[in-house]
Formats: C-alpha cells, sequence, structure tokens
C-alpha cells in the first residue's frame, strides 16, 4: 500500500488553500495517496465557483493584498487553483467534505462541487486515515 | 517497443514540473523513457527524488543554460 498524507483544510484563505494543494499535488506527485478533509472556511470554497474567491491570510486590506498576490502570482507563473484542483483529482487525490460544517453552515449537497467531492464525512473518517498517514497536516 | 514521452515544463514553477512528471509516468507503459524538460530550480533536485521514492530508474539528468533534461525509464 502507497504511504499517504492526510490534509486537514480549515481555511479558505487563498495563500492557504494554495498550500493544501501544493503539498497535496507534491505528496501525490512523490507517489504517495491523498486525501484533503474540508471543513468550516475551507469547505467554503468547494461551493460553486468559491475556489479562487478567499481572502489572504494576511494583509488582504479589503481585498487590496489579494490582488496584489494575485497578480505577482501570475507573474511567477503559478498555476490557478482550478488546475491544481483538476490535476489534483487526475492524479488520485480525494476531497472530503465535512457534514457537519454542512449542517452549521446550512450547506446543501448541490451548493457544492459534487463532481469533485469523494465522500461526504466526519471525523471518524478524518482519524481512521490519519492513523495510517506518514503525514498530517491542518491547515 | 518503449515508447520515449516528452514532457515540457519550461518557464513552470512549483509544484507543476513535479505533477506533470507523474501524469506522463502514470500514462506510460513499463520500460517507456519519460523526458522531462524544465527550467525551475528545485524541481530538477526534487523530480529525482520522487523517481527514487517510486523505485523507478533515473536514466539521466543534464542542465545547459539554466534549462534542465531528466530521463526517467518505468
Amino acid at each position: 500500500m502507497a504511504d499517504k498524507a492526510t490534509i486537514i483544510l480549515h481555511s479558505g484563505d487563498l495563500d492557504k488553500v494554495y498550500s493544501a494543494f501544493i503539498i497535496g499535488n507534491g505528496a501525490l506527485a512523490m507517489g504517495m495517496e491523498v486525501s484533503i478533509f474540508c471543513t468550516f472556511w475551507g469547505l467554503q470554497r468547494f461551493k460553486k465557483g468559491a475556489l479562487d474567491k478567499g481572502p489572504l491570510s494576511k494583509m488582504n486590506m479589503l481585498g487590496l493584498g489579494r490582488w496584489m498576490v494575485k497578480k505577482k502570482m501570475k507573474q511567477a507563473n503559478v498555476a490557478p487553483l482550478e488546475k491544481m484542483l483538476q490535476d489534483f483529482k487526475e492524479l488520485g487525490g480525494k476531497i472530503l467534505a465535512c457534514d457537519m460544517t454542512m449542517d452549521v453552515m446550512g450547506i446543501k449537497k448541490e451548493d457544492l462541487r459534487e463532481d469533485v467531492i469523494s465522500e461526504y464525512c466526519s471525523v471518524g473518517t478524518y482519524v481512521s486515515e490519519a492513523r495510517d498517514s506518514k503525514i498530517t497536516l491542518f491547515i | 517497443m518503449a515508447a520515449e514521452i516528452k514532457v515540457d515544463c519550461t518557464g513552470q514553477t512549483c509544484p507543476v514540473p513535479l505533477v506533470e512528471t507523474r501524469k506522463a509516468l502514470r500514462q506510460a507503459q513499463t520500460g517507456d523513457i519519460i523526458e522531462v524538460t524544465g527550467t525551475h530550480p528545485s524541481s530538477k533536485r526534487e523530480i529525482p527524488m520522487a523517481v527514487k521514492a517510486m523505485g523507478l530508474e533515473l536514466v539521466s539528468i543534464e542542465e545547459a543554460d539554466g534549462t534542465w533534461k531528466i530521463r526517467i525509464r518505468k
């Protein structure tokens, strides 16, 4: 069985969603299995059309900082989040949605990108995957 | 007959060269050669790490004028 990496994406901040996908895709590329558990603000990014709509975690400055970072990323030829998500799925990564967050925040399945979500689950699924993982991160 | 697959990651940055290498490796048959070209410095070191982690054969690494070329046998 391949080594596993398990990532909790709790934040919906643009830069942190990038971190989750860069690490996730890197681990997949190096032959690991990867699951990203999306909860709270992280799950918000999996609503339709929301993936790259998060604020910056620092120096957002009402969106000005966010705009500058996006511009810099484009100049540095960083791949858009949507491409990172498509690569993640293509390499067999799993996106898991926290069903408690859905209840708390009133998110319905049809609000989410059901095409990219592998499973709707809660903490038990995370723990059972994380206990077998070589890498586990909370972002 | 083993095929030779070329992957061009020139100008691409983290994690694209690693990801594109993996995508090509997944599609290749055993024995095929995958040749990755790129300019991202860390990827030149990290693609061989991925090759080793997956138990594949690193055939060669070359670099000229900031462009590297890594050949892998699946």
